[in-house]
């Protein structure tokens, strides 16, 4: 069993489209999660369908739905301040370093964060090369395991099988509750998800199609 | 927001005229445009708490799609596709225009103070 799980990403509702299943999971299991959130999607484009968002409220708004997503998926919840979309222009071993002090005081077994060049989103490259970085500054008996994430289409033909693949639909009430409490973003995205299976009405049914399943690949550090 | 007035709208940008203000223009189809189609390109530019300052504002549309300019005095600012306007904190023009899912598509804001960073 794990003993403490950190999940790292850049944005609020990426913990609950990416990994809230498998989160679910190891809350079940009694395993604490802590989720370090990098930003708070300051500049996404979601403004809540129809629109009750600004570009000035939006931060404010994206912090509560964070919080309230953290609730749902009981899960401890801290802010890294960063701001959406600039994480690749700033000092990589600064954000590493950053990471690193948080992971040295909660002493996880499983860090999960994305796959560097295959997470398509900026901000997710860069947090999860940072979120690598961190772990690989650690003293290598120290280090706990990390899942990558990828979200690019090429990424199973590139990557091969990814090697850790789990069902979470016996948990995708959680991750759908999880989801709907980002109500600026949710509507956007399952929009989206819809439209790639028109023929299904139902949006939960959609969503399940596409984020039934979350996977990861396990990074391997060389000596 | 709420759709554009011209008429209120110009009466603020009026109020900006000719003093230092902050200026945060925005234009975005999103980080995950060329992810769920492939022949969309991503493409985005802002620029956020600008100091400038300009001596004619104008506003003009077709009462549902509007453009804004502001003159400098050595060049000048532009948008197009505004659509919805509110003041913000009292102090701060924030407009900008949505596409029919109510996502940002570009947006103009002015204030006296600098936006928040």
């Amino acid at each position: 069993m794990e003993k403490h799980v950190v999940v790292i990403y850049p944005h609020p509702d990426d913990e609950s489209f990416g990994a809230a299943g498998t989160i679910a999971k190891f809350r079940e299991e009694g395993v604490p999660v802590t989720y370090l959130c990098g930003t708070l999607g300051e500049m996404g484009r979601n403004m809540g369908s129809p629109t009750f968002a600004n570009r000035e409220t939006l931060p404010e708004i994206r912090k509560r739905e964070l919080i309230k997503a953290c609730e749902v998926l009981d899960i401890k919840l801290e802010m890294l301040g960063y701001r959406d979309k600039t994480i690749e222009f700033e000092n990589r071993m600064q954000i590493a370093k950053h990471i690193k002090d948080y992971l040295e005081q909660i002493k996880p077994s499983l860090v999960i964060t994305h796959y560097p060049d295959y997470a398509v989103h900026p901000d997710h490259n860069a947090l999860g090369a940072a979120a690598i970085e961190a772990v690989r500054l650690m003293d290598s008996e120290n280090r706990p395991t990390v899942w990558a994430q990828a979200i690019s289409k090429d990424f199973p033909e590139v990557l091969g099988e990814p090697d850790i693949v789990n069902d979470i639909t016996a948990n995708f009430d959680k991750k759908f509750e999880a989801i709907l409490a980002h109500e600026s973003q949710a509507m956007g995205v399952l929009g989206q998800q819809r439209k790639r299976n028109p023929e299904i009405d139902s949006i939960k049914e959609a969503a399940k199609l596409n984020l039934g399943m979350e996977r990861f690949y396990i990074w391997r550090y060389e000596e | 927001m709420k759709p554009i007035e011209i008429k209120k709208v110009q009466n603020t940008l009026n109020k900006y005229k000719d003093k230092e203000v902050y200026v945060h223009l925005e234009t975005t189809n999103g980080a995950y445009a060329s992810h769920f189609n492939d022949k969309a390109y991503n493409v985005g530019a802002y620029i956020r708490n600008a100091k400038v300052r300009f001596n004619q504002a104008k506003i003009i549309g077709d009462g549902k799609s509007y453009r804004v300019g502001l003159k400098m005095e050595i060049g000048w600012i532009y948008a197009e596709g505004l659509t919805d306007w509110t003041i913000h904190e009292e102090t701060k023009l924030l407009m900008a225009g949505h596409d029919r899912e109510g996502r940002l598509m570009v947006s103009l804001e002015i204030s006296d103070t600098p936006f928040s960073y």
